[in-house]
């Protein structure tokens, strides 16, 4: 018997396409290879333009390659502002708003998905309701709760309101709905109470779901930016996006090279992790169509 | 979604085949799994989302901040406030221009492009959508700002291209007629990923054989698009439209980074004057008004939408 219950292998598009269509289609590939340029052009622009010495921006004419690749706008990036600390806040913070969601939304998850309690409809009812909330609404209470809390300006006040969220536990119980009542009934008859259930068959059974979630939770915290530029008002608690937003809209609005080499340093870490475990993010949304 | 031969009935305990137990353990072992969540949640979203309406009945400005019980309520006074402000209607506006230009261009692009990678190639598909996904993943204001120097008068690649086959580029973002639709297809370009991926993967659950009926019945390309691709994937396609539309109404970095909102206000969304209202004037009992109309409106767009799509849909079927 299988693990999770497999829908029937229904034919499908990929696994028939092939031969007769494969002539003629030159020109879809040549338009898809156009659309794959618009997509990368403006990371390369970043790039370029990351090696580029302000002088050089003010040539005329504009160039596309820099003159000599310099790694300037870099050094001023990580010695006159303070780059390492913004990488290391929303490092720190992205870590462990990741491990919350990776721990504590699979809980109440398998809660909601296997077992029988008072109160469940409810808690799934309001989960399922805050989905759709717009982030916007919580951001003034949660500020004035962390002003009166002191937290404005500490970690806690970052990390707090994001260490659960509604996505991850919508995301597991899904997965562990379709987790045969057997496999549990079977450790149950063996004596194994439901937390030794939970943590022996059901997580196992769950990683490719916790690896989604995981990716995404890191992903949606290191790219975060209203509720971190409201709660990080000293520079030394600003996260990369508040740092990057700050400089470009403010003193720095004009210093296109610093600009685009701060872009490059918030992008790439980004972009190594998709491509890395692009699978499970593009696997993820597709059976979920969830989350940005 | 689910394999109901498999699953117990989840209305309640008692219709369940395995094990039908029900009691104060039950209950003591449901809750110890959901207790974490829970209070973290009550605290931080469900708490917050209550005080805000509390708050916006109220006109909480920065000197209420040390003593919130303190503020003085002033009834409906913000939201009458609110539907007399110019300002607002001016942000909604943008916001829903954005919206009814955004959405479908997105949708329409992410659609092509799905179609393309699973009708009209059969090579490199993985590359493909990597490429195409790769600006979702990435930061709202990184992509801002690097847009806000590609859309530069003098020395943005879009100008700098426009003069070299010898058309003088606009002030893009300094331009009001121009600056939303910049905004727009910077938003289009970055979301159109999200929308391929879910398309491709409701394509795939299309069966195959409806296209070869379609070919025996002599349909072309544009033909087994309209007539098969399109009707079975309405769920999706609708399903897409809810989840897009509520994102785009929520607006904000891309005017934040690369506007301010201006010139003349042109670009300015409902979120970003909640913003300036909350922490730039700090007018926070104001603000919250602002952000529970625009929680309403979401709430009824979502609401009609997901009535629209309840019979006949797959990926709402997992939201019950």
């Amino acid at each position: 018997m299988t693990v999770i219950p497999a829908r029937a292998p229904a034919p499908t598009i990929s696994a028939s396409a092939g031969g007769a269509r494969a002539r003629g289609t030159w020109w879809i590939y040549l338009l898809l290879i156009l659309g794959i340029l618009l997509m990368v052009g403006p990371f390369l622009w970043m790039l370029l333009g990351s090696l580029k010495t302000q002088a050089e921006f003010l040539a005329s004419p504009p160039t596309f390659l820099p003159n000599a690749a310099s790694t300037d706008n870099y050094e001023r990036l990580f010695t006159q502002l303070d780059f390492p600390r913004f990488f290391f806040n929303s490092s720190l913070v992205a870590v462990i708003v990741t491990v919350g969601n990776v721990l504590f939304c699979p809980m109440l998850g398998f809660a909601l998905a296997k077992l029988q309690w008072r109160g469940k409809r409810l808690i799934m009812g309001l989960v399922l309701a805050t989905l759709m909330v717009p982030a916007g609404i919580t951001l003034i209470p949660n500020f004035v709760l962390m002003a009166n809390l002191g937290l404005v300006n500490t970690f806690p006040g970052l990390i707090l309101p994001f260490l659960v969220l509604p996505f991850g536990v919508f995301l597991t119980r899904q997965f562990m709905y379709g987790i045969p009542d057997e496999l549990l009934e079977a450790a149950r008859i063996d004596g194994a109470n439901e937390w030794r259930i939970f943590w022996q068959v059901v997580i196992p059974l769950s990683v490719p779901v916790l690896a989604t979630l995981g990716i995404l939770t890191f992903l949606g915290s290191w790219n975060s930016f209203i509720y971190p530029l409201v709660m990080a008002q000293e520079p030394e608690m600003y996260t990369l996006p508040v740092a990057l937003a700050t400089f470009a809209t403010g003193d720095h609005q004009s210093d296109h090279g610093m600009l685009m080499a701060g872009s490059v340093v918030l992008v790439v870490p980004v972009l190594i992790v998709f491509i890395l475990f692009q699978r499970w993010i593009t696997e993820g949304i597709a059976t979920t169509g969830l989350k940005g | 979604m689910t394999a109901p031969a498999l699953v117990r009935r989840d209305v309640a305990g008692r219709v369940a085949p395995v094990a039908p137990r029900h009691g104060w353990r039950q209950d003591l072992i449901g809750w110890s799994f959901a207790a974490p969540f829970v209070l973290l949640f009550g605290i931080f979203m469900a708490l917050p989302i209550l005080a805000a309406l509390a708050l916006s009945f109220t006109s909480f400005g920065l000197r209420d901040l040390e003593n919130p019980i303190g503020t003085s309520v002033v009834g409906v006074q913000n939201y009458v406030d609110v539907f007399a402000d110019p300002k607002f209607w001016k942000s909604l506006g943008n916001t829903v221009y954005f919206v009814l230009v955004g959405v479908p261009l997105t949708l329409v692009l992410g659609l092509v492009i799905a179609n393309a990678l699973s009708r009209g190639i059969t090579r490199f598909r993985t590359a493909f959508r990597v490429g195409y996904y790769l600006p979702v993943v990435t930061s709202i204001v990184a992509i801002a700002v690097v847009w806000r120097f590609l859309l530069n008068p003098d020395v943005g690649l879009i100008n700098v291209l426009l003069q070299n086959v010898g058309v003088s580029g606009p002030n893009w973002l300094a331009d009001p007629t121009l600056a939303m639709p910049s905004i727009i297809a910077m938003a289009a370009w970055r979301n159109l990923g999200f929308a391929m991926v879910v398309f491709v993967a409701g394509m795939q659950a299309i069966p195959v054989m409806l296209y070869e009926a379609a070919a025996i019945d002599g349909a072309g390309r544009w033909q087994s698009f309209r007539y098969v691709t399109l009707p079975m994937l309405r769920p999706t396609i609708l399903f897409m439209l809810v989840i897009t539309t509520i994102g785009y109404l929520q607006l904000f970095e891309e005017p934040f980074v690369m506007t301010d909102g201006g010139p003349l206000d042109a670009t300015l969304s409902v979120t970003m004057y909640m913003y300036q209202q909350g922490f730039e004037f700090f007018h926070q009992g104001y603000a919250s008004a602002i952000a529970y109309v625009l929680f309403v409106i979401v709430a009824v767009v979502a609401f009609l939408q997901f009535r629209f799509l309840r019979t006949d849909d797959a990926p709402m079927e997992a939201m019950r």
